[in-house]
C-alpha cells in the first residue's frame, strides 16, 4: 500500500487530492440535474465561455478566478435571458454564443507570447492548485450542497413538471437561473481539475453513469459523487506515476466507469 | 423552520370573496407568449361554486388554453378572469390543475408517491419539508385511486391509465376547491374511467367545483351542470341535439370585485 500513501508526503498531492474530491462532489451533484434536465450542451457552453474571462484576467494581471467567475455568471444569466425569449431557438443561440466566446478566448491567447502559461486553462492541472484555488473550490462545493438540500423539492419538481410548478406560483425559470449560476461556479472549479475543454465531461459522465444504475434521485446523486470522486483520485495518481495529463486521466476514468455501467446494464436487461 | 410559511409567488394566499362564483371569465382574449395570434377570443364563462362545467371542442379548439388561462399559465391579453372573486394567482392554493399527461417528464427518477406528494407543495412553500400529515394525505389519495400498490414505482413504469390516476391523486392531494381537468379520460382504460368518475361524483358531493376539458362529452353529459362549446378559440353554439347548458342562458349576476 506504500504506493498509495507515499505520494501524499508532498503537499501538492494533498491539496490536489482534496481539490479533486471537492470538484468531483460539486460536478457530480449538479451533473445529475444537468443530465436529467438535458442541459449537457449548456454545461459544455458554460465551460467554453469562461475562457475569454480567464485570458482577460491573465492579460490584465487580475485574479484568474475572478475573471472566470464573472464570465461564467454573465454567460449563465445570458443563457437564462435568451431562453425566455423565443425568437431564436435556445440551443442555436447557445451554440452561436459559446463558439464566439471560445474563439475570442483563443484569439486573446494567441496575442500572448508564451502559450504555455495558458495551456493549464485548456487542459487543467490538478497538481498546480493553489491554496486560494482550494478555498474557492471548497466554497463552491459548500454552496452547491446547501442549495441542493434547501431547494431540493423545488428543483426536483421544476425538473420533471414545470407546469405544476407554475400553477402553484413557483417560477421554473428562477430555479433554472439558480442552477445555471451554480453550474457556472462549478465549471470554474472544474477547470482547475480538468480544464476548459473537459469540464463538461465531469458534469455529464458520472451522472449519466449513475442514471444507468438507479432510478432514484438521491441514490443517483450519491452514486455519481462516488464515481466522480473515485475517478478524480485515480486520475490524480495516474498523473503522478505516469506523468500523463491529470485532466485527461480523470475524464478517461469517468468514461471507463460509464462503459462498465453500460455493459452491466446491458447484461442485466438481456437476461 | 417548520412553522414559517413562505409561499411561492409574490403574494400571500387569500381565501377569496364569499359568494363569488368559482370562476368568472369576461371577454377573455389570450394567446401563447411570442405568438402573434390570439388562441382565445371573446370568451365568457361563469362557473358557480360547487357546480360542474365542461369545455367541449375538438383538438385545437382552445379548451386546454382556456384551462391554462384560468390556472394562470397563460397571460391575459384583454378581458378578465376571476377565481373565487380574485384575479388569477391570488387564490392558487385553492386551484388544482390536472395537465395532459404529455406535460410531464415521465422518465424523471421520482416515485409515484412523491409525485402525489407534490400536490402538497403549494401549502408548504419554500424551505418547509413535507410533514407526516402531508405524506399521509398522499397515501390516502393513492388509496382512493386504487394505485397504492404502485406507490414506490418510478412514474415511467406506470401504464397510461395509471399515470392519469397518479396525476388525479396529486390534484386531490392539494385539497383544492376548484379542479381544472384537462382531458382526464383521454386514452385511459375503462377501469380508470370508472375510478375517476366515482371520485368526481364524490368531489361533487363534497361541494367542490370542477371544469373539465373534453372532446367527447358523450357518456358524461348527465354529470354536468353546464357545457361551453369551443371552436377555433371562440365560443360556438352547441351542435344540434347536444347537451345545452342551462347556466349559459342565465345572466351573469356577479360582476367582480
Amino acid at each position: 500500500m506504500d504506493w498509495l500513501v507515499a505520494p501524499l508526503r508532498y503537499s501538492f498531492m494533498q491539496t490536489g487530492l482534496i481539490a479533486v474530491a471537492l470538484v468531483g462532489l460539486t460536478c457530480a451533484l449538479l451533473g445529475v440535474y444537468v443530465v436529467l434536465r438535458r442541459m449537457a450542451f449548456i454545461g459544455d457552453a458554460l465551460s467554453h465561455t469562461v475562457l475569454p474571462g480567464l485570458v482577460v484576467a491573465y492579460l490584465r494581471g487580475w485574479n484568474l478566478l475572478t475573471g472566470a467567475v464573472i464570465a461564467g455568471i454573465l454567460t449563465a444569466l445570458g443563457i437564462s435571458w435568451l431562453s425566455r425569449r423565443s425568437e431564436v431557438r435556445e440551443d442555436t443561440a447557445i451554440g452561436v454564443m459559446f463558439t464566439g466566446m471560445f474563439a475570442l478566448g483563443i484569439l486573446l491567447i494567441s496575442t500572448v507570447r508564451s502559450f504555455r502559461d495558458l495551456s493549464h486553462m485548456l487542459f487543467g492541472n490538478i497538481l498546480g492548485v493553489t491554496r486560494g484555488d482550494l478555498i474557492f473550490i471548497a466554497i463552491v462545493a459548500a454552496l452547491v450542497v446547501i442549495v441542493l438540500i434547501v431547494f431540493h423539492k423545488e428543483l426536483e419538481l421544476t425538473s420533471f413538471d414545470p407546469t405544476h410548478a407554475e400553477v402553484i406560483g413557483l417560477r421554473a425559470d428562477t430555479l433554472r437561473t439558480v442552477l445555471l449560476v451554480l453550474l457556472a461556479l462549478a465549471v470554474v472549479a472544474g477547470i482547475q481539475a480538468v480544464g476548459v475543454v473537459l469540464t463538461s465531461a465531469l458534469l455529464v459522465t458520472p451522472a449519466a453513469t449513475a442514471a444507468l444504475l438507479t432510478n432514484r434521485l438521491p441514490r443517483m446523486m450519491v452514486l455519481a459523487t462516488v464515481i466522480a470522486v473515485g475517478s478524480g483520485i485515480i486520475g490524480l495518481y495516474a498523473s503522478y506515476y505516469f506523468e500523463v495529463s491529470s485532466g485527461a486521466a480523470i475524464v478517461l476514468s469517468c468514461t471507463a466507469c460509464f462503459a462498465i455501467a453500460w455493459l452491466f446494464r446491458t447484461i442485466r436487461t438481456s437476461q | 423552520m417548520q412553522g414559517l410559511y413562505l409561499p411561492y409567488g409574490r403574494r400571500r394566499h387569500v381565501e377569496g370573496t364569499p359568494d363569488a362564483p368559482a370562476v368568472l371569465v369576461r371577454q377573455l382574449r389570450a394567446g401563447h407568449p411570442g405568438a402573434d395570434t390570439d388562441a382565445l377570443e371573446g370568451i365568457d364563462l361563469s362557473v358557480p361554486s360547487g357546480s360542474r362545467a365542461a369545455l367541449v371542442g375538438s383538438n385545437g379548439a382552445g379548451k386546454s388554453t382556456l384551462l391554462k388561462a384560468i390556472a394562470g399559465l397563460l397571460p391575459i391579453r384583454s378581458g378578465q378572469i376571476f377565481v373565487f372573486g380574485k384575479p388569477v394567482g391570488v387564490c392558487h392554493q385553492r386551484v388544482a390543475y390536472l395537465p395532459q399527461r404529455g406535460d410531464l417528464d415521465w422518465r424523471f427518477p421520482v416515485s409515484v408517491r412523491r409525485l402525489v406528494l407534490t400536490g402538497r407543495y403549494v401549502h408548504l412553500g419554500w424551505l418547509r419539508r413535507p410533514s407526516r400529515a402531508d405524506w399521509a394525505i398522499a397515501d390516502e389519495m393513492l388509496e382512493q385511486l386504487g394505485i397504492a400498490d404502485l406507490a414506490d414505482r418510478q412514474i415511467g413504469e406506470l401504464s397510461g391509465g395509471q399515470q392519469q390516476r397518479a396525476l388525479f391523486a396529486r390534484a386531490l392531494a392539494q385539497q383544492a376547491d376548484l379542479l381544472l381537468l384537462d382531458e382526464p379520460l383521454n386514452a385511459v382504460d375503462t377501469n380508470t374511467r370508472e375510478v375517476i368518475a366515482n371520485v368526481l361524483e364524490k368531489l361533487h358531493q363534497q361541494g367542490k367545483t370542477f371544469i373539465i376539458a373534453t372532446h367527447d362529452l358523450g357518456r358524461l353529459e348527465a354529470d354536468f351542470d353546464q357545457a361551453l362549446y369551443l371552436s377555433g378559440g371562440h365560443m360556438v353554439p352547441p351542435p344540434p341535439g347536444s347537451f345545452v347548458a342551462p347556466a349559459l342562458q342565465q345572466e351573469i349576476v356577479w360582476t367582480g370585485s
